[in-house]
């Protein structure tokens, strides 16, 4: 109502904002009305967290136990440093994402240029691509867990022919961790297919057809036209894949609990252990503080490299 | 840049081999598209043997799962493993579960974001810089670190093993956010001028020219705030303690022990669990791909 007098009062000047002292105050009334229903639940259940697994990390703390935490000042960090555990628990979330981010960008893309470059049944080829990311992480780890199953497995029957027939999949230390980096390609890889498929469509067809006129191979067309213009997309899924893989515990949980003989147990599910299996929840909040800065700097690193790459 | 440069410099004479070669690129392009099919196809195929196979397995009577060597052709079929664990589990119940939490979070996050986001995208308030700056901080934050606060707090308002302690931290979603704030940046500012020299208020124009304008943003946002929802497993894993309490990916994750070595069993629990979305993903196949592709792309 209110707002309805002032705008007959004054029409024209509406548009420009900021004049008149009324709008303003109204503008900030209304702004931080609208933000803070969104701010309450940030502050509630993001901010006040992240504080709090940082003053948890400096003592002694039990979930199960009631009444207060003791202070301990740094020896959390000091124990969780001198832990080989850790640091190989650190190793294997590294190793996970060295072993699964290239195929997950690689295969994506193969995959989103071979489909763009037909013209019937995209769809199809979308769908069963796509698919499997749709899929609860249990369900997809079930089957996996089965296609892995020495002996009378699909995998090990299929690929006795080439001597593979008794392969621990997910019991040999030194194979485990491919099994699930090959599971997760499978699970996960259509999401980056999905956003290479879109950055392709983006790219003019006039373009191919030019370089097609002017002799260009579509071997060279990809690696003068292709690749370039695909860039920013490059950029988008790399960076939201490193983070993904950092993050990896669900299907590790799922299909190896971490095993064999720790071989396989990334940090997330390191820390998960200490926190709700040792019902050690000072230090586990240490693990997750010192996690939070690894991916802190990874991200920045990585933020800085992209901005050089794509200034260059 | 070498294409158009060549090309700038057309002659009469180099035209003819020119055109011959495009000809030539039409029929290589023609075997181009075969052989880009016949490859897709192969690792379609490869794609779908996983999910084939889980659905065999599971209508195969039990004794034929682990026969060597496998085929894909039992003796009999038979839908007795679905009886089963429809009999033996609560599968319904984590259905109902994980339907409830996952569209009351939906609901919610799309509300408390797309407000949010119309403030930080068009009301000039004093210290929206920072306050986005201080959000978009959180896309940062991985959420399975804050499990172990975040179950502490729980605990004290007495939510552990219930709904609101399933939905409650999955409420404020900078990422949401971030992208309706993207989409709303896109919409010309003069919509929102001649709305408000009409008289409209802030909060009619948002309830009726930008929710309606931002539907695919909306539509992306809430699809893969579902399907993120549906799929969370960690949070749960953490605040539900007892079976009936449980969703889908957690209540599957038990299964395996629950069942042992019957996998027509665990295959059908696994076909159950995929098949709603799957067949969610069959209908609205095109509004989550480009709702992707586009969020994505934009950010």
């Amino acid at each position: 109502m209110a707002v309805q007098q002032s705008s007959r009062q004054a029409p024209l000047k509406r548009g420009t904002r900021a004049e008149g002292t009324g709008t303003r105050w109204r503008d900030e009334l209304i702004g931080w009305g609208f933000v803070a229903p969104f701010l309450v639940a940030y502050a509630i259940f993001l901010i006040y967290p992240v504080l709090r697994m940082f003053e948890m990390s400096f003592t002694y703390n039990s979930l199960v136990g009631a009444g207060g935490s003791q202070f301990l000042g740094l020896a959390n960090y000091k124990e969780l440093f001198s832990d080989p555990a850790f640091w190989s628990s650190l190793w294997h979330t590294a190793l996970f994402t060295i072993l699964s981010t290239p195929p997950l960008v690689i295969i994506a893309l193969v995959f989103a240029m071979l489909t763009n470059r037909i013209r019937f049944a995209q769809w199809f080829f979308r769908f069963t691509f796509f698919a499997p990311f749709i899929l609860p992480v249990s369900v997809a780890a079930l089957i996996w867990i089965w296609l892995y199953q020495p002996g009378f497995g699909l995998i090990s029957s299929y690929l006795g022919v080439i001597g593979l027939g008794n392969v621990g999949w997910l019991t040999d230390a030194n194979v485990a961790m491919i099994s699930i980096v090959i599971m997760t390609v499978w699970w996960t890889v259509g999401f980056n297919f999905v956003l290479y498929l879109a950055g392709l469509q983006e790219i003019p067809r006039e373009l191919y057809d030019a370089a097609a006129v002017d002799g260009a191979t579509p071997l060279a067309q990809t690696r003068w036209i292709t690749i370039p213009l695909l860039k920013r997309t490059t950029i988008l899924v790399l960076t939201l894949q490193i983070l993904a893989s950092l993050k990896v515990f669900d299907q590790i949980y799922i299909m190896t609990y971490g095993g064999p003989n720790f071989s396989t147990r990334p940090v997330i599910e390191y820390f998960y252990d200490q926190g709700f299996t040792n019902y050690r929840v000072g230090f586990a909040s240490a693990v997750s503080a010192v996690f939070f800065f690894v991916i802190l700097a990874a991200s920045v690193a990585w933020f800085m490299y992209s901005n050089r790459r794509e200034a260059a | 840049m070498a294409v158009e440069t060549r090309n700038a410099a057309p002659d009469v004479q180099q035209k003819s081999p020119a055109v011959q070669e495009a000809s030539m690129g039409g029929r290589r392009d023609k075997i181009g598209r075969v052989v880009a099919f016949v490859a897709l196809l192969i690792m379609a195929l490869i794609w779908l043997v996983p999910l084939a196979w889980a659905v065999d397995t599971s209508i195969k009577p039990e004794s034929d799962t682990t026969a060597v060597p496998i085929s894909w052709i039992s003796s009999t079929f038979t839908l007795d493993a679905y009886k089963q664990i429809f009999a033996a589990s609560s599968m319904l119940r984590w259905f109902f579960n994980s339907a409830l939490t996952s569209v009351i979070v939906t609901a919610v996050v799309l509300v408390l974001a797309s407000l949010a986001a119309y403030a930080f995208s068009r009301v000039p308030f004093r210290g929206r810089g920072v306050l986005f700056w201080v959000i978009l901080a959180g896309l940062m934050i991985p959420p399975q670190m804050l499990i172990i606060p975040l179950f502490s707090e729980m605990q004290m308002f007495g939510f552990l093993n219930t709904y609101q302690g399933i939905i409650l931290p999955q409420i404020a979603s900078p990422l949401a956010l971030f992208i309706l704030k993207q989409f709303f940046d896109g919409i010309p500012q003069e919509l929102e001028d001649s709305a408000l020299v009409d008289g409209a208020s802030r909060l009619r124009i948002y309830w009726q020219i930008w929710l309606p304008l931002a539907r695919p943003a909306m539509a992306a946002v809430a699809i893969f705030t579902f399907v993120l929802s549906w799929n969370y497993f960690i949070w749960p894993l953490v605040v539900i303690t007892s079976t009936d309490m449980m969703t889908i990916p957690l209540g599957l994750a038990t299964v395996q022990s629950a069942y042992g070595i019957h996998y027509a069993q665990i295959m059908a629990a696994a076909v159950i669990g995929g098949l709603p979305l799957l067949i969610i993903f069959m209908f609205f196949q095109r509004q989550i791909v480009e709702g992707i592709a586009n969020t994505g792309l934009k950010g």
